[in-house]
C-alpha cells in the first residue's frame, strides 16, 4: 500500500515537472480560459450585470467545458509513445491512470479558479452562496478531470484525435455538466444548503462510476 | 427448425401485437383518446432499445477478456439495431407527443437525454471508422462501448426522474401501468415487449451472419 502511493506520488511528481519544463502549454491553457472569457464579454458587448442569471451561469460553464476539453485532451499526446511504452515498464496502467486523473483535477481547479475570477471581474457577480459555488467548482473540475481523462486516452489512439476527443466528450460529460448547471443555479440564487444535497450527491455517484471505470478500462487500453 | 423456434415465436407475436393492437378494445382516456395503442409501440421499442445495449456492453466485456473478434463483431451489430430501435422509437414518440403534447419535439428531459445518449452511440460507430488497425479499434471502441453504457444509464433513468418530465413515472409524474393500463392492454403490451426484443435479436443474428461471412471471404 506505501508502496503504491510512493510510486503514484512519484507519477504525479513527473507530471508536474513535465508540465513546468513546457511551461507554454500551461501558460497556453491560462490565456485560453481568459481569452474565452474577454472574447463572451465583447461579443455580448454587456456591460456589467445585464446578463440574467441563467445566462451568465450557462456562458460560465460552456467556457469551462471547452477549456476542460482542450486542457485535458493533451494529457496522453504530448508524451512520445516510446516514452509511455517506458512507464508501463515502471508502473502498473491502474497508478497511471490515477496519476493523470489526480493532476488533470489540480490543473481543472486552478483553470475553474481563475476563470471564475477573471469572469466575475468583467462580467459582474450575482453569486449569492459564494461558498457552495466554490464547491460547485471543486465538483466540477473532479467531475471533468475524471471523465474526460479516459475519453483523452481512447481519442489519442486513434488518428484525427481533436475532433475525435471532442465528439467523443460532449455526450459522456453532458448530464454531469447539467447536474453542475443546477447546482451553480441554486448558489446564484442562494437557496437554503439543504435543497442542493441531492445534486451533489449525484455529481459524486457519477466521479464514483467514472473513476471506477477508468481504473478498470485503462489496462485494456494502454495494451494497444 | 429446433433453433429457430424464436424466430416464429417473434413473428407470431408480432402478427398478434400488430392485429389486436390496432383492433383491439382499449380503455378511453381523457386527451390520449385512441393514441394509446401506440403504447404497444413505442414503448415495447425503447424497452428492446435498452436490451440490446445491454447485450451489447456484455459482449464488450467478453470481448475484453477473451479477445475473440467475433465477440466485437457481435456488440457493433447488437449497437447498430439499438440505434435502429431508437431512431424508431423517437419517430413513434413524436408522432405520439404531436397529437397529446401538441408538439412533436416538447422540451422534456427524457427526450434530451435520449437524443444524447444516441450522439453517444453515433460516436462510438465514428470511432471504429477511424482505426485502420483491426485489433485496436475492436479493443478501444470496446472499451468505449463499455464507458458509454454506464454514463448512459444515469442519464436515461435518473437525470429524468429528478426533474420535470411529461412522460408518466418521471419528475413526480405517476407510471404509466397505475391509472392507465387494463388488462386488455397488459395482455397485448407484455408480448409486444417480448416480441420486438426477439425481432431486434433477429436483425442483430443476420447482420452478424453477414459479418462473419465477410470476414470469412477476406481471408
Amino acid at each position: 500500500m506505501a508502496e503504491s502511493v510512493r510510486q503514484l506520488g512519484a507519477l504525479m511528481r513527473k507530471e508536474f515537472l513535465l508540465e513546468w519544463r513546457q511551461r507554454y502549454a500551461l501558460n497556453g491553457m491560462l490565456l485560453y480560459i481568459v481569452g474565452a472569457v474577454v472574447v463572451c464579454y465583447l461579443s455580448f458587448n454587456a456591460r456589467r450585470g445585464q446578463l440574467t442569471p441563467i445566462v451568465w451561469n450557462t456562458l460560465f460553464w460552456i467556457i469551462q467545458l471547452f477549456t476542460a476539453i482542450n486542457a485535458i485532451a493533451k494529457s496522453f499526446v504530448q508524451e512520445r509513445a516510446g516514452r509511455q511504452l517506458y512507464y508501463y515498464t515502471l508502473a502498473s496502467p491502474q497508478q497511471i491512470i490515477l496519476s493523470k486523473i489526480l493532476y488533470n483535477i489540480l490543473l481543472m481547479l486552478v483553470l475553474a479558479l481563475l476563470g471564475f475570477v477573471v469572469y466575475a471581474f468583467v462580467m459582474g457577480n450575482p453569486v449569492n452562496d459564494m461558498w457552495l459555488y466554490v464547491v460547485t467548482l471543486l465538483l466540477g473540475s473532479v467531475g471533468f478531470a475524471s471523465s474526460l481523462t479516459l475519453v483523452s486516452g481512447i481519442a489519442s489512439k486513434a488518428e484525427n484525435s481533436a475532433t475525435l476527443m471532442a465528439v467523443l466528450s460532449f455526450p459522456i460529460i453532458l448530464p454531469l455538466l447539467l447536474m453542475l448547471i443546477k447546482l451553480s443555479k441554486n448558489a446564484i440564487d442562494g437557496l437554503d444548503r439543504s435543497t442542493s444535497w441531492d445534486e451533489v450527491g449525484i455529481v459524486l455517484a457519477v466521479d464514483a462510476i467514472v473513476v471506477t471505470l477508468s481504473w478498470l478500462l485503462f489496462p485494456f487500453l494502454w495494451r494497444s | 427448425m429446433k433453433k429457430n423456434w424464436w424466430k416464429i415465436l417473434s413473428v407470431l407475436i408480432l402478427t398478434y401485437v400488430i392485429f389486436q393492437g390496432l383492433l383491439g378494445k382499449v380503455p378511453r382516456q381523457p386527451i390520449l383518446n385512441e393514441s394509446i395503442r401506440n403504447v404497444y409501440f413505442h414503448v415495447p421499442l425503447w424497452f428492446g432499445m435498452i436490451t440490446l445495449l445491454l447485450t451489447s456492453a456484455v459482449y464488450s466485456v467478453r470481448y475484453l477478456r477473451s479477445g475473440r473478434v467475433d465477440d466485437d463483431l457481435v456488440a457493433v451489430e447488437f449497437a447498430n439495431t439499438a440505434i435502429l430501435f431508437g431512431l424508431l422509437g423517437c419517430a413513434t414518440g413524436s408522432l405520439w407527443a404531436n397529437f397529446t403534447w401538441n408538439d412533436p419535439w416538447p422540451n422534456d428531459p427524457k427526450l434530451n437525454s435520449v437524443a444524447v445518449g444516441m450522439l453517444m452511440y453515433m460516436a462510438y460507430l465514428i470511432l471504429r471508422g477511424s482505426f485502420d488497425d483491426e485489433q485496436r479499434r475492436s479493443r478501444i471502441s470496446a472499451v468505449y462501448n463499455i464507458f458509454a453504457f454506464a454514463v448512459f444509464v444515469p442519464l436515461i433513468f435518473i437525470v429524468p426522474r429528478l426533474t420535470d418530465s411529461l412522460h408518466p413515472g418521471n419528475g413526480g409524474n405517476p407510471a404509466f401501468g397505475k391509472y392507465d393500463m387494463d388488462n386488455n392492454v397488459r395482455m397485448v403490451f407484455y408480448p409486444a415487449v417480448i416480441g420486438f426484443t426477439l425481432l431486434g435479436v433477429w436483425i442483430t443474428e443476420l447482420r452478424v451472419r453477414l459479418r462473419r461471412i465477410k470476414v470469412i471471404l477476406d481471408d
